[in-house]
Protein backbone atom coordinates (compact mmCIF):
# COMPACT_ATOMS: atom_id res chain seq x y z
CA UNK A 1 0.00 0.00 0.00
CA UNK A 2 2.96 2.73 1.15
CA UNK A 3 4.38 1.78 -2.39
CA UNK A 4 1.49 2.12 -3.89
CA UNK A 5 1.07 6.05 -2.46
CA UNK A 6 4.85 6.46 -3.21
CA UNK A 7 4.51 5.32 -6.78
CA UNK A 8 1.71 7.97 -7.35
CA UNK A 9 2.75 10.39 -4.95
CA UNK A 10 6.44 10.71 -6.74
CA UNK A 11 5.36 12.21 -10.19
CA UNK A 12 2.38 14.17 -8.75
CA UNK A 13 5.07 16.06 -6.50
CA UNK A 14 7.46 15.95 -9.24
CA UNK A 15 4.29 17.54 -11.46
CA UNK A 16 3.52 20.15 -8.78
CA UNK A 17 7.41 20.89 -8.59
CA UNK A 18 7.49 21.56 -11.82
CA UNK A 19 5.04 23.79 -12.21
CA UNK A 20 6.29 26.04 -8.59
CA UNK A 21 9.08 26.43 -10.39
CA UNK A 22 7.30 27.95 -13.84
CA UNK A 23 5.55 30.35 -11.59
CA UNK A 24 8.76 31.26 -10.25
CA UNK A 25 10.40 31.95 -13.42
CA UNK A 26 7.33 33.83 -14.63
CA UNK A 27 7.45 36.05 -11.52
CA UNK A 28 11.19 36.43 -11.44
CA UNK A 29 10.81 37.63 -15.20
CA UNK A 30 8.13 40.02 -14.93
CA UNK A 31 9.43 41.75 -12.11
CA UNK A 32 12.97 41.79 -13.75
CA UNK A 33 11.35 43.90 -16.77
CA UNK A 34 9.66 46.30 -14.81
CA UNK A 35 13.19 47.08 -12.43
CA UNK A 36 15.59 46.40 -14.45
CA UNK A 37 16.86 47.59 -17.78
CA UNK A 38 16.05 45.60 -21.11
CA UNK A 39 18.70 44.63 -23.47
CA UNK A 40 17.68 45.76 -26.09
CA UNK A 41 19.98 44.62 -28.78
CA UNK A 42 19.01 40.50 -27.77
CA UNK A 43 15.40 41.96 -27.47
CA UNK A 44 15.34 42.66 -31.35
CA UNK A 45 17.88 39.83 -32.14
CA UNK A 46 14.84 37.75 -30.51
CA UNK A 47 12.11 39.27 -32.30
CA UNK A 48 14.14 38.15 -35.63
CA UNK A 49 14.32 34.87 -34.31
CA UNK A 50 10.72 34.50 -33.17
CA UNK A 51 9.39 36.94 -35.54
CA UNK A 52 10.95 36.79 -38.56
CA UNK A 53 12.77 33.60 -39.38
CA UNK A 54 8.90 32.19 -38.23
CA UNK A 55 7.27 33.41 -40.91
CA UNK A 56 7.09 30.81 -43.69
CA UNK A 57 6.62 28.35 -41.46
CA UNK A 58 2.93 31.08 -40.19
CA UNK A 59 2.03 31.71 -43.31
CA UNK A 60 2.68 28.04 -45.09
CA UNK A 61 0.28 26.59 -42.14
CA UNK A 62 -2.54 29.56 -42.36
CA UNK A 63 -2.34 29.48 -46.11
CA UNK A 64 -3.14 25.09 -46.29
CA UNK A 65 -5.26 25.35 -43.14
CA UNK A 66 -7.59 27.98 -44.49
CA UNK A 67 -7.57 26.03 -47.90
CA UNK A 68 -8.57 22.61 -46.54
CA UNK A 69 -10.91 24.12 -44.12
CA UNK A 70 -12.59 26.43 -47.06
CA UNK A 71 -12.80 23.34 -48.94
CA UNK A 72 -13.88 21.01 -46.23
CA UNK A 73 -16.75 23.55 -45.10
CA UNK A 74 -18.16 23.63 -48.70
CA UNK A 75 -18.09 19.97 -49.38
CA UNK A 76 -20.79 19.27 -46.31
CA UNK A 77 -22.61 22.73 -46.47
CA UNK A 78 -23.04 22.82 -50.08
CA UNK A 79 -25.08 19.79 -49.54
CA UNK A 80 -28.07 21.61 -47.57
CA UNK A 81 -27.57 25.13 -50.03
CA UNK A 82 -25.09 26.77 -47.51
CA UNK A 83 -22.16 27.15 -49.75
CA UNK A 84 -21.85 30.51 -49.24
CA UNK A 85 -21.97 30.59 -45.41
CA UNK A 86 -18.26 28.82 -46.07
CA UNK A 87 -16.87 32.21 -45.53
CA UNK A 88 -18.29 32.99 -42.14
CA UNK A 89 -17.09 29.38 -41.06
CA UNK A 90 -13.83 29.82 -42.19
CA UNK A 91 -13.19 33.35 -41.52
CA UNK A 92 -14.67 32.76 -37.42
CA UNK A 93 -13.07 29.58 -37.19
CA UNK A 94 -9.24 30.43 -37.72
CA UNK A 95 -9.87 33.50 -35.84
CA UNK A 96 -11.03 31.95 -32.35
CA UNK A 97 -9.75 28.52 -33.03
CA UNK A 98 -7.39 27.40 -35.81
CA UNK A 99 -5.16 30.30 -35.57
CA UNK A 100 -3.75 30.58 -32.45
CA UNK A 101 -3.62 26.74 -31.82
CA UNK A 102 -1.86 26.49 -34.78
CA UNK A 103 0.47 29.06 -34.91
CA UNK A 104 1.54 28.23 -31.09
CA UNK A 105 2.34 24.48 -32.19
CA UNK A 106 4.38 25.71 -34.85
CA UNK A 107 5.99 27.95 -33.00
CA UNK A 108 6.50 25.60 -29.77
CA UNK A 109 8.14 23.49 -32.40
CA UNK A 110 10.16 25.77 -34.11
CA UNK A 111 11.05 28.66 -31.09
CA UNK A 112 10.54 26.63 -28.49
CA UNK A 113 12.62 23.84 -29.18
CA UNK A 114 15.53 26.35 -30.27
CA UNK A 115 15.40 28.39 -27.02
CA UNK A 116 15.40 24.93 -24.50
CA UNK A 117 18.66 24.10 -26.75
CA UNK A 118 20.04 26.91 -26.53
CA UNK A 119 19.90 27.28 -23.05
CA UNK A 120 20.19 24.35 -22.00
CA UNK A 121 23.71 23.93 -24.03
CA UNK A 122 24.51 27.11 -22.34
CA UNK A 123 23.94 24.95 -18.95
CA UNK A 124 25.76 22.71 -19.20
CA UNK A 125 29.01 23.65 -20.85
CA UNK A 126 29.01 26.50 -17.87
CA UNK A 127 28.29 29.56 -19.57
CA UNK A 128 25.51 30.06 -18.11
CA UNK A 129 27.57 29.74 -14.37
CA UNK A 130 29.94 32.17 -16.57
CA UNK A 131 26.85 34.81 -16.90
CA UNK A 132 26.29 34.28 -13.04
CA UNK A 133 30.01 34.62 -12.19
CA UNK A 134 30.46 38.11 -14.18
CA UNK A 135 27.29 39.10 -11.99
CA UNK A 136 24.98 38.95 -15.19
CA UNK A 137 21.75 37.22 -14.30
CA UNK A 138 20.76 34.37 -16.55
CA UNK A 139 16.82 35.63 -16.09
CA UNK A 140 17.27 39.06 -17.15
CA UNK A 141 19.51 38.29 -20.24
CA UNK A 142 18.18 35.07 -20.76
CA UNK A 143 14.79 35.10 -20.25
CA UNK A 144 13.49 38.46 -20.23
CA UNK A 145 14.41 39.00 -24.21
CA UNK A 146 12.92 35.85 -25.18
CA UNK A 147 10.01 36.46 -22.88
CA UNK A 148 9.26 40.50 -24.48
CA UNK A 149 9.94 39.65 -27.67
CA UNK A 150 7.16 36.25 -27.80
CA UNK A 151 5.15 39.18 -26.19
CA UNK A 152 5.26 41.10 -29.14
CA UNK A 153 5.56 38.13 -31.65
CA UNK A 154 3.21 35.97 -31.18
CA UNK A 155 0.34 38.30 -31.55
CA UNK A 156 1.43 39.58 -34.74
CA UNK A 157 2.33 35.65 -36.03
CA UNK A 158 -1.00 34.59 -35.44
CA UNK A 159 -2.89 37.89 -36.84
CA UNK A 160 -0.84 36.85 -40.21
CA UNK A 161 -1.82 33.32 -40.22
CA UNK A 162 -5.43 34.16 -39.78
CA UNK A 163 -4.93 36.98 -42.65
CA UNK A 164 -3.13 34.33 -44.71
CA UNK A 165 -5.63 31.61 -43.58
CA UNK A 166 -8.65 33.54 -44.51
CA UNK A 167 -7.19 34.78 -47.94
CA UNK A 168 -6.04 31.18 -49.01
CA UNK A 169 -10.15 29.90 -48.29
CA UNK A 170 -11.22 33.29 -50.04
CA UNK A 171 -9.34 32.02 -53.04
CA UNK A 172 -10.00 28.65 -52.68
CA UNK A 173 -14.12 29.26 -52.25
CA UNK A 174 -13.98 32.04 -55.45
CA UNK A 175 -11.84 30.38 -57.99
CA UNK A 176 -11.79 26.95 -57.57
CA UNK A 177 -14.82 25.71 -55.44
CA UNK A 178 -16.96 28.81 -57.70
CA UNK A 179 -19.10 30.11 -54.83
CA UNK A 180 -20.52 33.95 -55.23
CA UNK A 181 -17.91 35.93 -53.90
CA UNK A 182 -20.19 38.99 -53.15
CA UNK A 183 -22.70 36.47 -50.81
CA UNK A 184 -19.27 34.54 -49.80
CA UNK A 185 -17.68 38.29 -48.73
CA UNK A 186 -20.92 39.57 -46.57
CA UNK A 187 -21.08 36.07 -44.57
CA UNK A 188 -17.95 36.70 -43.51
CA UNK A 189 -17.67 40.21 -42.94
CA UNK A 190 -21.25 39.91 -41.19
CA UNK A 191 -20.46 36.82 -38.93
CA UNK A 192 -16.66 38.09 -37.87
CA UNK A 193 -16.81 40.63 -35.55
CA UNK A 194 -14.14 42.61 -33.60
CA UNK A 195 -14.34 40.35 -30.55
CA UNK A 196 -13.09 37.31 -32.71
CA UNK A 197 -10.14 39.40 -33.56
CA UNK A 198 -9.42 39.96 -29.60
CA UNK A 199 -9.78 36.55 -29.16
CA UNK A 200 -7.33 35.29 -31.15
CA UNK A 201 -5.06 38.04 -30.25
CA UNK A 202 -5.63 37.07 -26.40
CA UNK A 203 -5.19 33.37 -27.26
CA UNK A 204 -1.57 34.09 -28.77
CA UNK A 205 -0.47 36.38 -26.26
CA UNK A 206 -1.08 33.59 -23.73
CA UNK A 207 0.18 30.96 -25.64
CA UNK A 208 3.23 32.92 -26.25
CA UNK A 209 3.85 33.18 -22.39
CA UNK A 210 3.32 29.32 -22.10
CA UNK A 211 5.91 28.29 -24.60
CA UNK A 212 8.48 30.87 -23.71
CA UNK A 213 8.83 29.91 -19.81
CA UNK A 214 7.88 26.48 -20.40
CA UNK A 215 11.21 26.44 -22.72
CA UNK A 216 13.64 28.84 -21.39
CA UNK A 217 12.70 26.33 -17.79
CA UNK A 218 13.34 23.39 -19.60
CA UNK A 219 16.65 24.88 -20.70
CA UNK A 220 17.39 26.45 -17.26
CA UNK A 221 16.98 22.90 -16.10
CA UNK A 222 18.90 21.17 -18.12
CA UNK A 223 21.79 18.64 -17.18
CA UNK A 224 23.88 15.32 -18.31
CA UNK A 225 25.53 16.86 -21.16
CA UNK A 226 24.17 16.19 -25.05
CA UNK A 227 21.84 13.63 -23.75
CA UNK A 228 20.07 15.69 -21.31
CA UNK A 229 19.92 18.98 -23.59
CA UNK A 230 18.00 16.42 -26.57
CA UNK A 231 15.84 15.64 -23.29
CA UNK A 232 15.30 18.81 -22.31
CA UNK A 233 14.47 19.89 -26.25
CA UNK A 234 11.91 17.13 -26.34
CA UNK A 235 10.39 18.06 -22.89
CA UNK A 236 9.95 21.77 -24.63
CA UNK A 237 8.17 20.76 -27.27
CA UNK A 238 5.74 18.41 -26.02
CA UNK A 239 5.34 19.87 -22.88
CA UNK A 240 4.57 23.44 -24.69
CA UNK A 241 2.16 21.64 -27.04
CA UNK A 242 0.25 20.31 -24.34
CA UNK A 243 0.03 23.57 -22.76
CA UNK A 244 -1.48 25.16 -25.66
CA UNK A 245 -4.06 22.83 -26.30
CA UNK A 246 -5.05 22.14 -22.60
CA UNK A 247 -4.93 26.00 -22.21
CA UNK A 248 -6.88 26.31 -25.67
CA UNK A 249 -9.62 24.59 -23.90
CA UNK A 250 -9.62 26.82 -20.79
CA UNK A 251 -9.10 29.73 -22.77
CA UNK A 252 -11.85 28.96 -25.12
CA UNK A 253 -14.43 28.26 -22.34
CA UNK A 254 -13.17 31.68 -20.17
CA UNK A 255 -13.05 34.26 -23.56
CA UNK A 256 -16.77 32.81 -24.96
CA UNK A 257 -18.00 34.73 -21.52
CA UNK A 258 -16.49 37.59 -22.60
CA UNK A 259 -16.63 38.16 -25.90
CA UNK A 260 -19.47 35.72 -26.92
CA UNK A 261 -19.54 33.69 -30.51
CA UNK A 262 -21.69 34.79 -33.21
CA UNK A 263 -24.47 37.79 -35.17
CA UNK A 264 -25.32 39.68 -31.61
CA UNK B 1 63.53 13.90 -1.79
CA UNK B 2 60.20 14.71 0.48
CA UNK B 3 61.41 15.43 3.89
CA UNK B 4 59.41 16.10 7.65
CA UNK B 5 56.79 19.04 7.35
CA UNK B 6 56.66 21.27 10.40
CA UNK B 7 54.03 19.47 12.43
CA UNK B 8 51.80 21.96 13.40
CA UNK B 9 50.77 22.35 9.71
CA UNK B 10 49.60 18.84 9.09
CA UNK B 11 46.83 17.66 10.58
CA UNK B 12 43.08 16.07 9.89
CA UNK B 13 41.39 18.67 11.70
CA UNK B 14 39.72 21.48 9.48
CA UNK B 15 42.24 24.26 9.51
CA UNK B 16 42.38 28.10 9.86
CA UNK B 17 45.01 31.03 9.12
CA UNK B 18 45.38 32.99 11.73
CA UNK B 19 46.87 36.23 10.91
CA UNK B 20 46.99 39.87 11.27
CA UNK B 21 46.07 40.43 8.01
CA UNK B 22 42.53 40.41 6.91
CA UNK B 23 41.57 37.87 4.69
CA UNK B 24 39.80 38.29 1.33
CA UNK B 25 37.66 34.72 1.55
CA UNK B 26 37.51 33.23 4.92
CA UNK B 27 35.51 29.49 4.40
CA UNK B 28 33.95 28.11 7.44
CA UNK B 29 32.99 24.73 8.12
CA UNK B 30 31.62 24.20 4.82
CA UNK B 31 29.98 21.34 4.44
CA UNK B 32 28.12 20.22 0.85
CA UNK B 33 26.20 17.28 -0.40
CA UNK B 34 25.48 16.55 -3.80
CA UNK B 35 23.11 13.30 -3.92
CA UNK B 36 24.32 10.38 -1.44
CA UNK B 37 27.85 11.83 -1.35
CA UNK B 38 29.27 14.40 1.04
CA UNK B 39 31.59 16.36 -1.01
CA UNK B 40 32.60 18.79 1.39
CA UNK B 41 32.67 17.62 5.16
CA UNK B 42 33.89 20.73 6.88
CA UNK B 43 36.19 22.89 5.16
CA UNK B 44 37.95 26.12 6.86
CA UNK B 45 40.37 27.92 5.02
CA UNK B 46 41.79 31.62 4.52
CA UNK B 47 42.91 32.96 1.82
CA UNK B 48 44.99 36.38 2.60
CA UNK B 49 44.70 39.59 0.51
CA UNK B 50 47.20 39.73 -2.39
CA UNK B 51 47.98 36.06 -1.52
CA UNK B 52 47.94 33.17 -4.05
CA UNK B 53 46.39 29.96 -2.46
CA UNK B 54 46.41 26.64 -4.75
CA UNK B 55 43.97 24.00 -3.64
CA UNK B 56 45.24 20.46 -5.00
CA UNK B 57 43.52 17.10 -4.05
CA UNK B 58 42.39 14.21 -5.77
CA UNK B 59 39.95 13.78 -9.12
CA UNK B 60 36.40 14.19 -7.48
CA UNK B 61 37.61 15.40 -4.05
CA UNK B 62 36.10 18.33 -4.52
CA UNK B 63 38.38 21.13 -5.39
CA UNK B 64 36.22 22.57 -8.05
CA UNK B 65 32.92 22.26 -6.03
CA UNK B 66 35.06 24.22 -3.10
CA UNK B 67 35.48 26.54 -6.02
CA UNK B 68 32.38 27.69 -7.33
CA UNK B 69 31.36 28.13 -3.17
CA UNK B 70 33.35 31.24 -3.04
CA UNK B 71 31.78 32.79 -5.79
CA UNK B 72 28.17 31.67 -5.02
CA UNK B 73 27.86 29.36 -7.70
CA UNK B 74 26.94 26.31 -5.12
CA UNK B 75 25.51 27.02 -1.97
CA UNK B 76 26.69 24.90 0.93
CA UNK B 77 24.68 22.63 3.45
CA UNK B 78 26.01 24.27 6.25
CA UNK B 79 29.05 26.72 6.98
CA UNK B 80 30.16 30.40 6.02
CA UNK B 81 31.71 31.69 3.49
CA UNK B 82 32.73 34.94 3.47
CA UNK B 83 34.62 37.60 0.86
CA UNK B 84 35.97 40.78 1.53
CA UNK B 85 34.31 40.89 4.78
CA UNK B 86 30.69 39.71 3.86
CA UNK B 87 29.02 36.52 4.79
CA UNK B 88 27.78 35.52 1.18
CA UNK B 89 25.55 32.61 2.52
CA UNK B 90 22.03 33.44 2.09
CA UNK B 91 22.54 36.15 -0.27
CA UNK B 92 20.56 35.92 -3.23
CA UNK B 93 21.58 36.33 -6.84
CA UNK B 94 20.67 40.05 -7.29
CA UNK B 95 22.72 40.33 -4.16
CA UNK B 96 25.74 38.48 -4.97
CA UNK B 97 26.23 40.29 -8.34
CA UNK B 98 28.11 43.11 -6.27
CA UNK B 99 30.07 40.83 -5.07
CA UNK B 100 30.75 38.40 -7.97
CA UNK B 101 32.01 42.29 -9.56
CA UNK B 102 35.20 41.63 -7.09
CA UNK B 103 35.87 38.12 -8.16
CA UNK B 104 36.75 36.36 -11.82
CA UNK B 105 37.00 32.92 -12.53
CA UNK B 106 38.27 30.91 -14.98
CA UNK B 107 36.31 27.95 -15.18
CA UNK B 108 38.36 24.70 -16.47
CA UNK B 109 36.60 24.76 -19.76
CA UNK B 110 37.24 28.90 -20.22
CA UNK B 111 32.93 28.55 -20.70
CA UNK B 112 33.33 30.60 -23.20
CA UNK B 113 29.54 32.61 -24.80
CA UNK B 114 29.73 30.36 -27.92
CA UNK B 115 27.74 32.79 -30.13
CA UNK B 116 30.44 35.87 -29.34
CA UNK B 117 33.93 36.34 -30.73
CA UNK B 118 37.06 36.16 -29.04
CA UNK B 119 36.52 40.73 -29.04
CA UNK B 120 32.63 39.71 -27.72
CA UNK B 121 33.88 37.27 -24.86
CA UNK B 122 36.52 39.87 -23.52
CA UNK B 123 34.30 42.93 -23.85
CA UNK B 124 31.41 41.36 -22.67
CA UNK B 125 32.20 42.24 -18.55
CA UNK B 126 32.85 46.02 -19.35
CA UNK B 127 29.89 46.07 -21.84
CA UNK B 128 27.88 45.07 -19.05
CA UNK B 129 29.19 47.52 -16.47
CA UNK B 130 28.18 49.95 -18.87
CA UNK B 131 30.78 51.15 -21.00
CA UNK B 132 28.96 51.72 -24.59
CA UNK B 133 32.03 53.42 -26.22
CA UNK B 134 32.88 50.77 -29.10
CA UNK B 135 36.84 52.60 -29.56
CA UNK B 136 37.15 51.97 -25.35
CA UNK B 137 36.51 48.71 -25.44
CA UNK B 138 38.42 47.92 -28.65
CA UNK B 139 41.04 49.12 -27.46
CA UNK B 140 41.17 47.17 -23.58
CA UNK B 141 40.38 44.13 -25.78
CA UNK B 142 43.52 44.48 -27.76
CA UNK B 143 45.38 45.36 -24.31
CA UNK B 144 44.12 41.80 -22.91
CA UNK B 145 44.91 39.86 -25.95
CA UNK B 146 48.38 41.40 -25.48
CA UNK B 147 48.64 40.18 -22.16
CA UNK B 148 47.16 36.94 -22.84
CA UNK B 149 49.79 36.25 -26.09
CA UNK B 150 46.86 36.56 -28.51
CA UNK B 151 47.05 39.58 -30.44
CA UNK B 152 44.94 39.34 -33.90
CA UNK B 153 42.47 37.35 -32.71
CA UNK B 154 39.56 39.09 -32.10
CA UNK B 155 37.52 38.02 -34.47
CA UNK B 156 37.59 34.36 -34.32
CA UNK B 157 34.49 31.75 -32.54
CA UNK B 158 35.26 30.07 -29.76
CA UNK B 159 34.89 27.06 -31.69
CA UNK B 160 37.75 27.38 -33.76
CA UNK B 161 39.95 28.25 -30.89
CA UNK B 162 42.30 25.38 -29.27
CA UNK B 163 41.78 24.35 -25.35
CA UNK B 164 44.81 26.68 -24.55
CA UNK B 165 43.38 29.51 -26.26
CA UNK B 166 40.02 29.02 -24.59
CA UNK B 167 41.05 29.03 -21.42
CA UNK B 168 43.38 32.19 -22.16
CA UNK B 169 40.71 34.22 -23.81
CA UNK B 170 38.54 33.15 -20.64
CA UNK B 171 41.37 34.47 -18.56
CA UNK B 172 41.53 37.61 -20.47
CA UNK B 173 37.66 38.06 -20.06
CA UNK B 174 37.77 37.29 -16.18
CA UNK B 175 40.74 39.93 -15.58
CA UNK B 176 39.49 42.48 -17.79
CA UNK B 177 37.35 44.47 -15.11
CA UNK B 178 40.13 44.18 -12.43
CA UNK B 179 38.99 42.23 -10.05
CA UNK B 180 40.57 41.93 -6.41
CA UNK B 181 40.70 38.40 -6.76
CA UNK B 182 40.96 35.47 -9.27
CA UNK B 183 39.82 32.49 -8.96
CA UNK B 184 41.29 29.62 -11.48
CA UNK B 185 39.83 25.79 -11.77
CA UNK B 186 42.51 23.59 -13.52
CA UNK B 187 44.49 26.72 -15.42
CA UNK B 188 46.86 24.61 -17.36
CA UNK B 189 45.08 21.49 -17.06
CA UNK B 190 45.11 19.68 -21.19
CA UNK B 191 47.81 22.49 -22.29
CA UNK B 192 51.19 21.78 -23.66
CA UNK B 193 54.17 22.65 -21.14
CA UNK B 194 55.11 26.02 -22.59
CA UNK B 195 51.68 27.09 -22.73
CA UNK B 196 50.91 26.09 -19.23
CA UNK B 197 53.95 28.10 -18.33
CA UNK B 198 52.56 30.61 -20.02
CA UNK B 199 49.54 31.10 -18.06
CA UNK B 200 51.73 30.03 -14.44
CA UNK B 201 53.60 33.50 -15.81
CA UNK B 202 50.92 35.37 -16.45
CA UNK B 203 49.18 34.47 -12.50
CA UNK B 204 52.20 35.83 -11.24
CA UNK B 205 52.16 38.54 -13.37
CA UNK B 206 48.66 39.18 -11.55
CA UNK B 207 49.45 38.93 -8.24
CA UNK B 208 52.92 41.06 -8.32
CA UNK B 209 51.70 44.24 -10.43
CA UNK B 210 48.05 44.06 -9.76
CA UNK B 211 47.79 42.68 -6.57
CA UNK B 212 45.42 40.64 -6.83
CA UNK B 213 44.60 37.42 -5.07
CA UNK B 214 44.71 34.14 -6.71
CA UNK B 215 42.76 30.83 -5.59
CA UNK B 216 43.81 28.16 -8.01
CA UNK B 217 42.91 24.31 -8.31
CA UNK B 218 44.98 22.39 -9.66
CA UNK B 219 46.26 18.78 -10.39
CA UNK B 220 49.46 20.43 -11.65
CA UNK B 221 51.82 20.38 -9.11
CA UNK B 222 54.72 22.46 -11.00
CA UNK B 223 51.90 25.06 -11.79
CA UNK B 224 51.26 24.83 -8.14
CA UNK B 225 54.60 24.95 -7.17
CA UNK B 226 55.61 28.04 -9.62
CA UNK B 227 52.61 29.97 -8.31
CA UNK B 228 51.61 29.07 -4.79
CA UNK B 229 51.99 31.38 -1.52
CA UNK B 230 50.48 28.55 0.21
CA UNK B 231 49.29 25.18 -0.81
CA UNK B 232 46.21 23.33 0.23
CA UNK B 233 45.39 19.65 0.22
CA UNK B 234 41.94 18.74 -0.06
CA UNK B 235 41.18 15.29 1.09
CA UNK B 236 38.20 13.40 1.91
CA UNK B 237 35.98 16.42 2.08
CA UNK B 238 38.42 18.28 4.61
CA UNK B 239 41.40 20.63 3.94
CA UNK B 240 44.17 17.97 4.94
CA UNK B 241 47.60 20.18 4.75
CA UNK B 242 48.03 23.47 4.48
CA UNK B 243 51.60 25.08 4.01
CA UNK B 244 53.86 26.67 1.96
CA UNK B 245 55.51 24.88 -1.35
CA UNK B 246 58.58 24.58 0.76
CA UNK B 247 56.75 22.86 3.50
CA UNK B 248 54.60 20.60 1.33
CA UNK B 249 57.56 19.29 -0.27
CA UNK B 250 59.15 18.64 3.34
CA UNK B 251 56.23 16.49 3.80
CA UNK B 252 56.81 13.03 4.75
CA UNK B 253 52.81 12.40 5.08
CA UNK B 254 52.70 9.14 3.51
CA UNK B 255 49.08 10.38 1.74
CA UNK B 256 50.87 13.63 0.68
CA UNK B 257 53.65 11.54 -0.74
CA UNK B 258 51.78 9.40 -2.63
CA UNK B 259 50.14 12.50 -4.49
CA UNK B 260 53.37 14.28 -4.87
CA UNK B 261 54.53 11.49 -6.90
CA UNK B 262 51.61 10.75 -8.34
CA UNK B 263 51.72 7.09 -6.72
CA UNK B 264 48.71 4.99 -6.34
CA UNK B 265 47.63 2.76 -3.77
CA UNK B 266 47.69 -0.49 -5.95
CA UNK B 267 43.75 -0.53 -6.27
CA UNK B 268 44.09 -0.04 -9.84
CA UNK B 269 46.24 -3.93 -9.72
Amino acid sequence: MVRFFNALGTPVLAFFQYLGELVLLAGDTFHSIFTHKLRWKLFLNQVVEIGLLSQLVVVITGAFTGAVFAAQTFFQFNKIGMGSATGAVVSVSICRELGPVLTALMVAGRVGAAMSAEIGTMKVTEQIDALRALAVYPTDYLVVPRALAMMVSMPLLVAECIAVGIAAGYFIAIFLLEINGTYYMANMVRWTRNRDIIMALSKAFCFGILIVFISCQKGLSAREGAVGVGRATTEAVVNSSLAVLICNFFLTMLLNIIYPAGYQ
Amino acid sequence: MIEAPPSQNLSTKPHVVRDNSSPMIAVRSVVKRIGQQEILRGVDLEVKTGETLVIIGRSGGGKSVLLKHLVGLMTPDAGEIWIDGHNIIGMNERQLGSIRKKIGILFQSGALFDSMTVEENIAFPLREAGEKDPKVLHTKVEEMLEVIEMEGQEDKMPESLSGGMKKRVGLARSIIRRPSCVLYDEPTSGLDPVVADSINRLIRRLQQRLGMTSVVVTHDMKSAFDVANHIAYLHEGRIYFYGTPTQLQQARDPILQDFLLGRSDGRGD
